[in-house]
Formats: C-alpha cells, structure tokens, sequence
C-alpha cells in the first residue's frame, strides 16, 4: 500500500442549502468511468441470456413498420414525403424505439437499483445517463436493418448521411432531459411508471412516424413541433433518407429538447439530496 | 488535521412519505383545509457534533435505531442532513454493504470493476489495483465465472476485496462483521487495522464492541439520536454495558399481545442480591412473565451472547418440559453452572409458539462476570475439560 493521501484537501460540506446539490454536469464528468461500466452492464446482461438478442432489437421496429406500411400506406393512403413508406416508417420507427426505450429505461435507473443509492454516495446522475446510453448499440443495429432496406429500395441517402451525429445527439440530449425529469419523479411518486406506458404510447401517434409532419404548415406546424420528437424525426429522415428540410419546426424542437434538458438537470439537482431518503 | 467534523447535525425522516401521485394531488388540493401535521415525524438525529482527526480511528456504539447508521450515511454523503453540516476531507470510502452493485450475471472481473467505480474508483485507480484485488480474495480461478455461480463466501471474500483496496482517506464501516465467516470477519478486521497504521481516518459502527474498542481508542455513544457519551472507548463501552445492565434491572415491562414480561434477572444463589456476579458462580436466569389466555403450544426460549454477538447458550424450555406455561403470571428459572468466561454478556428472550414470536428481545437483560480469565481471555466456554494422558 501507497502512503496517506497528501495533506489538507479541502473541505467537502454535506448540510445547509447546497449539501449534496453537486451540479449535474460537474457530477456526470466526474462519473464518467462509472457511467460506461453501467452501460457495459446493461449490455452484458441484455444481451448475455438472449441468444437471439439481435433478432429481437429488430424484430420490434420491423413488426411495427410491416403493420403501418399496411394501415397507413394501404388503408389510408398516408402520403410519406416521395419517400417508399416502408423506408419512411422505418426511420421514423428506429428514431421512436430508440427514445421510448432510453425513457422507459431512464426512468427506471433509480428506483430499479435502490441498494446501491442508499448505500453508496456515487454520482446519482450516472444511472438515468447510462440507461439512456446503452439502447445506442439497439439503434445502430436497427439502421443496419434500415440500409439493408435503402439497397433494396435502391436508394441512396446522400451527403446528408454524414449529419447523422447531429440528430443522435439531439434524440440522446431529448431522451436525458425526459429521464432525469422521470427518474427524478419516479423516486418520489411510484405511479409514474403506471403512467410512462400510455403516456409513450400515445406520445407515439403524436410523433410523425407513420405519417409525415410535412401536411402541416406555418402556425399549425410550429405548434406541432413543441413536441420534441418531430424535429428529431425530421432532421433524421432529411440525414438518412433524403426527406425535405424541417426547417424552422427543428428551431423549434430543439428549442425544447434544450429546455427540458436544462429544466430537468436542475430539478434532478435540486430532488437528488432526498433520493436515499425517499427511495 | 480534522478529517470528519459533524456540527450540530440533525435528520428527520417523514414515515409514510407520499409516494404516488394520485395521493400528492389530492393532498396538494386538501392542504389549505388541514395543513401539514408533525406526527409522521421522525428524528434520527439530533444535534450531533462530533470531529475525527487525520489519521485517528472513531467507533460508534449504541442500541439499534439510535441513529448510528445515519450518522456514516451523512459522512459519506449519501443522505443530506435536515439541519447542521457534516464537513470531510478527502476521499471517503463509504463501507455500508458489501458487494453493492455487484451483478450476478457479471463475471468476477467485470464486478471488480463495475464495484470499483460504483465506490468511486477511476477505471485506471481500478486497473492499477486489479492484480493486489485478486489475490487478497483468493478467488483467481473464477474470475471469468458469472459471480451468481460463486460461493456465498467467494463473494463475500471479492466484493471485500474490492472495497479493501480504495485506499481513502477516510474509511466508514458499517457492521459488515455481521457477514460471513470467522476467517472473513479477522480478514476484514486485519485490513481495518492494515488502514489505521497506514494513517487513514477510520469510522467504524459495530455490535461487536470488543473489536471495536480494539480498532478504536476513541468512541461515541449514540444514544436515541443524541451523543450520550463520548471518550476513551474502554469507558464509554463500560458505561454503554453497564446502561443495558441498569435497564434490565429497572424492570423494563415487555408487552406483546396476550404476553408481559415483567422482568428478567440474572443472579447467584451464591451472595446477595445487587452484588457483582463472578466467574465461579452458578447462574439463575430468572423470567416473571404473564399469559393473559392459554396459549397452545406457547414456548419461551433464553439466549446468551457475548460482546462480539456469538450466541453461546440458547435454551428452549420446550426442549425438556413442553406445555409447562399457563394462563397467569409465572416464574421460569434457567439454572446455567459456571461455564462461561470473564466479559460481558446480554441475554436475549423469546416467547412465541409455533406459528409467530410474541417477545423477542435480544436484550432483555445484561450481565458482566467478574473475576480472572486465567490468561485466556479468547475462550469462550470455560469447560475444564479432562485430559487423559497414559505412556503409548
């Protein structure tokens, strides 16, 4: 064993207003090693007991698609910007089962593992942070099935392609903000997990996925993309698919992507000192 | 150089905390009505201060539910106290548990390091150490085996060895002693001294107060959330005893359902009463209880720990003379010859029947014998054994 630490760090205060109130950025980098042994975690134990554990990442999103293809495209005649309908569904679908999945995980970081938040004093924002990380490797998954469907379809995305980055990051910086509002909430209110599951399957047909969002226009469309998932939909199909440009809804979007983000982190700060009393 | 310092810290907890959002919305709506009651109130702590030096090793002692617990939870940041500040400075490695965060479907490897960084290890801190984990655990072999196929004890043994090698600079133990083996517990007991001499600050909570005053010179008696004493730990542990001692004496009314118990005795027929108790003596374990019914199949069982929680006797009366206890008040005597050793001792008491425990009171009485251990003061029985030697 090494010697004693050097002499005289500073005082580190737990009390009065600020007391275990540490920033959620600061607190996020200081976890980062431990944010990425959670999301090996969470791999590891996905996909460790499901031998067809690839088979059903896609199996969801394909499902979902062949049944829209059929009642949007078929029965309702949904238009899909220019765009196959089954190409459009999909890349709605990838984008969508990504966010419903970081969410429904997110919201589930604290309350799921609450042995290790009364026992131990890591940085509490590190569990919400790595559940909205670890479906990533299901979504680069599913857009391996999505370019497989580009071939067919003999279509090719494009220099948009390379703006791939940009709407990951948004879709991740939109499910964060959601999961540290829920996990947060979820802690002090149990039912919020009854809630998620109606509230997500609602918020799906609220979202342009089976259908395009381009049918709306000026006001109406501005209004329509307070709903985060319609810029982040959007700007992914413009990328990966060739769609039109959201334009001034993505402004928007990420208007509200950021401020729930900022909205959410102060309230995860602000309800994290309860957490190992509540839970 | 203070390294811990709690200034005037107090904690409540709300008992039956709103926890769905449907009851929070009609609370919400009803509260102008009825405003917010103090009953489900409870305080933890109350005004405690206490400072540990760099360096130096604190126990803490008191019954359970005195708030010791909260106290390390405090220090090592996991909860916020509700008024006061606990300061620290540097790393504090909090030791509340062990194994937290380990995943049964994670090998030894992958838990070591998902462990590490759990307790606030980097993932190089946790490389760096990786190889000294691994030995001090003895569990080499199975390191790329999922630990829900290890041991109880080869768990045990990693998830210790993860938190042994933190190297804080302040230490805080909680009653991890309670686990596993007698080789485990002088495992975890070497390490905690190994830390002392290295010059970490160590906090240590334990039943065991032979260890504890062992490990720390000095110690603090929580007592119902407030310092009750705070010193020299062979003082403050004798005080501590000799309470329980008091209390039991004093004649604390047990009552659960159709069953009290009015007092429970430890004397000699040997000298009178209220006079110190010696090795040689042969005991009375003397219960007054009352039955407000007939109880089928009701029994009462006495047991004797010492300091460090080894139950040494554990008695039913069932064992010899079953359905001996009526409706009414009765005296049960367990005679128990001179057997055990020098120390301090608590008797523990259980009434129930088959299907559920009306008392258990695992100290309902306490007793200290008196006298010389004959040099051996790590035996437990004093058996005088005969041995038989004879040319071969």
């Amino acid at each position: 064993m090494s010697g004693p630490a050097p002499a005289a760090p500073a005082w580190r205060e737990n009390g009065g207003r600020d007391g275990l109130r540490e920033p959620v950025l600061a607190a996020l980098w200081r976890a980062r090693d431990l944010v990425w042994f959670f999301v090996l975690r969470d791999l590891r134990v996905r996909y460790s007991q499901a031998v067809l554990g690839v088979v059903w990442v896609l199996l969801q999103p394909a499902a979902t698609v062949v049944v829209f293809t059929f009642v949007f495209a078929r029965l309702a005649r949904v238009g899909s910007d220019g765009i196959p309908y089954p190409l459009f569904a999909l890349a709605g679908m990838v984008v969508w089962t990504y966010f419903s999945g970081a969410v429904s995980r997110g919201s589930e970081a604290l309350v799921g593992n609450p042995e290790l938040v009364t026992k131990v004093s890591f940085p509490r924002v590190a569990a919400p942070a790595a559940a909205v990380l670890s479906p990533l490797v299901d979504l680069v998954v599913s857009l391996a099935l999505l370019a497989v469907l580009l071939l067919v379809y003999r279509r090719s995305p494009g220099w948009a392609v390379l703006a791939t980055p940009l709407w990951l990051v948004l879709v991740v910086l939109a499910a964060l903000g959601t999961s540290l509002w829920l996990s947060a909430l979820n802690v002090r209110f149990r039912d919020v997990k009854q809630a998620l599951g109606p509230v997500l399957q609602v918020w799906l047909f609220a979202s342009p996925v089976a259908y395009p969002s381009s049918a709306l226009e000026g006001g109406t469309a501005l209004l329509y993309a307070l709903n985060p998932m319609v810029g982040v939909i959007g700007l992914a199909r413009w990328s990966l698919l060739g769609g039109p440009w959201p334009g001034w809804p993505l402004a928007v979007s990420s208007g509200v992507v950021l401020a729930v983000l900022v909205s959410g982190a102060a309230y995860f700060r602000r309800a994290q000192r309860e957490f190992a009393d509540v839970i | 150089m203070l390294r811990v310092e709690l200034e005037h810290v107090s904690k409540r907890y709300r008992l039956g905390h709103r926890t769905n959002l449907r009851e929070a919305i009609t609370a919400a709506a009803s509260r102008p009505l009825h405003g917010r009651t103090s009953r489900d109130e409870l305080w933890s702590l109350r005004d405690v201060s206490l400072s540990v030096g760099d360096g130096e090793a604190l126990g803490i002692l008191g019954r359970n539910g005195a708030g010791k617990s909260t106290v390390l939870k405090i220090l090592a940041g996991i909860t916020a106290p509700t008024s006061g500040v606990s300061r620290t400075r540097g790393r504090v490695a909090p030791l509340l548990e062990v194994g937290t965060g380990f995943h049964p479907e994670l090998t030894g490897r992958e838990n070591v390091y998902l462990n590490g960084a759990v307790l606030g290890m980097s993932r190089r801190d946790i490389t760096r150490r990786f190889s000294e984990i691994v030995e001090f655990s003895g569990v080499e072999r199975f390191l790329d085996t999922p630990v829900k196929r290890y041991s109880s004890g080869m768990y045990l043994r990693l998830a210790f060895s993860v938190a042994a090698h933190l190297e804080p600079d302040v230490l805080v133990v909680d009653e991890i002693l309670a686990v596993g083996d007698a080789e485990f517990q002088r495992r975890c007991l070497g390490r905690m001294q190994e830390a002392e001499q290295e010059g970490r600050t160590l906090v240590f909570v334990s039943h065991d107060l032979d260890s504890l005053a062992r490990l720390c010179p000095r110690s603090v008696w929580l007592d119902a959330g407030e310092v009750r004493e705070s010193g020299p730990s062979s003082e403050v542990v004798r005080h501590y005893l000799a309470d329980g001692l008091a209390q039991g004496a004093a004649g604390r009314v047990l009552s659960a359902g159709p069953v009290t118990v009015h007092r429970v005795d430890v004397r000699t027929d040997q000298a009178p009463a209220g006079s110190p108790l010696l090795r040689d003596d042969p005991l009375v374990v003397e219960v007054d209880l009352e039955l407000d019914e007939e109880l089928p199949g009701v029994d009462l069982a006495l047991y004797v720990s010492d300091t460090r929680s080894v139950r040494i006797l554990d008695e039913a009366l069932s064992d010899r003379t079953p359905g001996v206890l009526h409706r009414g008040r009765q005296r049960v005597r367990l005679r128990v010859p001179p057997m055990l050793n020098v120390g301090d001792f608590t008797v523990g008491l259980w009434v129930g029947t088959a299907h559920e425990d009306l008392v258990d009171e695992p100290a309902a009485a306490t007793f200290s014998l008196h006298g010389h251990d004959r040099g051996r003061p790590d035996r437990v029985v004093v058996a005088d054994l005969p041995f038989e030697v004879e040319p071969a």
